[in-house]
Formats: structure tokens, sequence, C-alpha cells
């Protein structure tokens, strides 16, 4: 264990908060991408996903996009979006690369979350006299919220492993101790920039998991993954092959 | 795009190198979940920690798993053995859910009668329980076939030659078809593997057809399309 012994003197050495890439500028660099592409995505996306899960349309096109997506090699897609924009123009191809990358999970758990609730407090909603609106806002957005908030971690986790390699096209981000290492075999510093890698993610799964919690409304259980009925797991499959998928789907 | 013609040979001799990469991950990955996904299936206790673990493990970002995975076992990161591991990781993490789940699907009755009339354990999971299970483990085989294909390219960043080498390369060499003739490879491969899943599971599962409503067959029908 002795080259962990080393990543870690490299990464608590004083000098890693020194310099153009001190270690928090390059933690910085890397939450400022993932936010603004996750956000971007999520204006995007979530309008988009309601409409769908709300009107019950259009539903196939957003299956179409989430399985044509999982194909494309992110990696691949941001160096042809470099070469395209120009070189100059990185942090803009990187973004849209990003953005691209979490539409689909956010899409997918915007509606996913409105088709799941049933049917019959829909109706009720409307027996009681809400009008369209109020059903689409108090009824439907809240108890679809989970499902969402689920999406959005998906593609949180997704755009954070995307950005370490976008370092390979100079963006910076802690994929850069990572890229830069590997050609000089400074084996201390990959391992120290992949341990916070790892780490990063780790802690944001666990922060945007305890908020999918949290988006729970009061007064409902969430399902648990073993107490669904067998019908409820068939149907899920059938309908959507990401279903099964674990909740963080889609790493890269 | 004279570049792609040019080139032709390297493009196929990289494709290959990039199927056999990720056709063991998937290979093994499935093998592997089978035991693993009934034991998180069978014992409510161990389904817990399976899925959270095979959940973190998920989350670990490629470039930094494909770093940790040698410091801790001792393969070279520039070893086509180390992306085999690493994405055989990824596909367990998704393939043990989407086992276990497949087993959540199988009606009890089926099972209690299978029992009735005699079924032994193992005889049981191989003829009722795994085919049963089978179209929700395909779908999970799937996602796993086409996320791990378009995985596979983040290898040549620690050296590992596959299509994803053209990434790279092309971007030194600033030529966009190269870097298009990569991607377009990459999504080719995983859509014809796609197909071929979805074509064996056809024939190896000819109910699932039969067996379906008017309205529900058409639903399938059109995730074929937008597969391909």
């Amino acid at each position: 264990m002795n080259v962990f012994a080393e990543a870690f003197a490299w990464l608590f050495s004083p000098e890693r908060l020194e310099g153009q890439y001190a270690l928090p500028v390059l933690l910085g660099q890397h939450l400022f991408y993932t936010v603004i592409s996750v956000l971007i995505a999520a204006v995007i996306a979530v309008p988009v996903g309601w409409l769908i899960g709300h009107t019950g349309r259009g539903r196939e096109v957003a299956v179409a996009i989430s399985g044509a997506a999982r194909a494309v090699p992110s990696f691949g897609l941001m160096v042809l979006l470099v070469l395209l924009l120009g070189v100059l123009r990185v942090p803009e191809a990187a973004t849209i690369t990003f953005v691209l990358l979490a539409i689909p999970s956010l899409l997918a758990g915007a509606y996913t979350g409105l088709e799941a609730i049933d049917r019959r407090v829909i109706d009720a909603a409307r027996a009681t006299g809400m009008t369209e609106w109020q059903i689409f806002w108090k009824v439907e957005v809240p108890l679809g919220m989970p499902l969402l908030v689920g999406g959005l971690r998906a593609a949180t986790l997704q755009v954070i492993a995307t950005v370490t390699i976008a370092a390979y096209v100079n963006l910076g981000g802690l994929g850069w101790p990572i890229i830069q290492g590997i050609p000089l075999r400074r084996f201390d510093q990959v391992l120290g920039g992949a341990i916070l890698v790892a780490v990063l993610a780790l802690v944001a799964d666990m922060l945007l998991a305890l908020a999918q919690r949290a988006a729970v409304p009061g007064g409902i259980r969430a399902a648990k993954p073993g107490s669904r009925t067998p019908r409820a797991a068939r149907r899920a499959a059938a309908i959507e092959p990401a279903a099964a998928e674990p909740a963080t789907a889609s790493t890269t | 795009m004279n570049w792609i013609a040019d080139n032709i040979g390297l493009i196929l001799e990289l494709a290959l190198a990039h199927l056999w990469q990720s056709a063991i991950p998937i290979v093994l990955g499935f093998f592997l979940s089978l035991p693993l996904g009934w034991v998180a299936w069978r014992y409510r206790l161990v389904r817990g920690p399976v899925v959270v673990l095979t959940g973190l493990l998920y989350t670990i970002p490629s470039l930094a798993l494909l770093i940790l995975l040698p410091a801790l076992i001792g393969v070279s990161t520039r070893d086509p053995a180390n992306l085999i591991i690493g994405l055989t990781i990824y596909a367990i993490a998704i393939l043990v859910r989407a086992v276990a789940d497949g087993l959540d699907s199988v009606d009890p009755a089926i099972r209690q009668s299978a029992t009735a009339m005699g079924y032994g354990g193992l005889r049981r999971f191989w003829t009722v329980d795994f085919p049963l299970a089978a179209p929700v483990v395909l779908a999970g085989l799937r996602v796993t076939a086409v996320s791990t294909i378009s995985l596979a390219t983040v290898g040549i960043l620690v050296g590992v030659e596959n299509l994803g080498y053209l990434f790279t390369n092309g971007l030194q060499r600033r030529i966009i078809a190269e870097v298009f003739a990569g991607v377009i490879a990459v999504v080719l491969i995983a859509l014809i593997i796609d197909l071929l899943l979805l074509l064996a599971g056809r024939a190896l599962m000819p109910w699932t057809r039969a067996m379906k409503t008017p309205n529900a067959a058409r639903r399938p029908a059109r995730i074929v399309r937008a597969a391909a």
C-alpha cells in the first residue's frame, strides 16, 4: 500500500494549495462546470419532461433520445466539439457536451416522476375541482419530485465523471493531475487525483441521495426496491429498459 | 472524409480491439451477476448491502477507477486487463440489480406451482424462474452492452488502445474526420450489439411476444426502433 501513502503525501503537501493548479482551484473549476451544466440541462429538460409526463405524449421521442445518447461516447463527442468550435472555445465545447449528457437523465426523471403517479390520485384531484394547473403544481410536481431528484442525481454524477475526462482538452478540474501525471509517470499525483475524484463523486452521490429522500412529500412512503409487486417490476422493464439501471445510472 | 478511406485498416483494427475489450466485460459481468443477483434476491438481508456496494462502485468515475484498480490489484495501468476489469465492475453494478428485479417480476404463484409439481431448487431456477425473469435481465443486459462499448473509449486515457485512440490522435493532429469516424464506429458497434441481443432475446424467448396484450406489445416495438 506504499503507492497510497505516496498519493496521500502528494495530496496533503502544502504545495497543493499554491499556484494555478492548486487543488482548491481545480475543485472549484470541477464544481463550477458541473453545477452550470446541470442547471442549463435542467432548464431545458425539466419543463419538456413535465410536459411529456402531464400530457402523456411524446415519450417515444424521449425514450429514443435516451437510448441513442447512451451509445455516444462522451469523450469522443467532447473532442469532436472542441475541434469543430476551435481550440480557443474549449469551455463552450465542453459545457455543451456536459449539457447534452445531463439532458436524458433529467428528462427521464421528470416524465417518469409524473407517469409513476397513480392515475386515481389525479382523477381524485380533478374530481375535487382542482384546475389542470393546480393538479400539475399541487399534485403531479410534488409526487414526481423524488424521481426527478433521482434523475438529477444520475445527471450530476455523469457530468462529474465527464468533467474529469475534460482535463484532456485542458479544461482544468480534478482530472488535471491525472491527465497531466500519466505521461510524466508521476504516480503519486495520478493516484491522488483519482482518489479526490472518487471522493467528490461519492460525496455528491450521498448528498443527492439525501435530497432524494427529503423530496418525498410528507405522508408518502417511498417504495423500497424490494417491495415492488411482480407486475410493477415487469411493467417497468417493459416500458423502459433504463428502469433496470441503478439509481445512479450512466457513469462515464 | 478522405482520411477514413485512407485509414480504414486502422479503424477496423481498433474496432476489433474495442470489440473484444468490451465483449469480455459484458459476458463476464452477465455470468457473475447471475449468482450475485440471485443471492441478493433470495436473501433480503444481503440485498441492501449488495445494491449499495455496487451502486457505490458505479458512482466512481471511470478515469478514477482505471487509476485506482491498478494501485489496488497490481495490474499495469496500460494493460487491457485493467480496462476489462473496470468495465466488468460497472457491468456487474447494472446487472445484479437487473437480475434481482427480474426475479422479483416472477409471479410467486408460478413459483409455488413449480415447487408443488416437484421441481427442486436448481431445476426450478433454470426452467422456471430464470426464463420468466429473462426479459427484465435482457433489458439490463442491453443497457450494459451499449454503455460498456461507449465507456471503453476512456481506456485510451490510461494507455489502452481501442477506438478511443481516434479521439486523442484526432485531437492532437486536428483531424475532425478521424474523431468523427471514431464516434460513428463506437455508436455503430453499440447499436449492432444491441440489435443482436434483441434478436437473441426474441429467438430464445418467443413467449414474450405471444404473452403481451395488443396495447403492451406496441411499446417494446417502439423501443426497438428507438434503439436502432
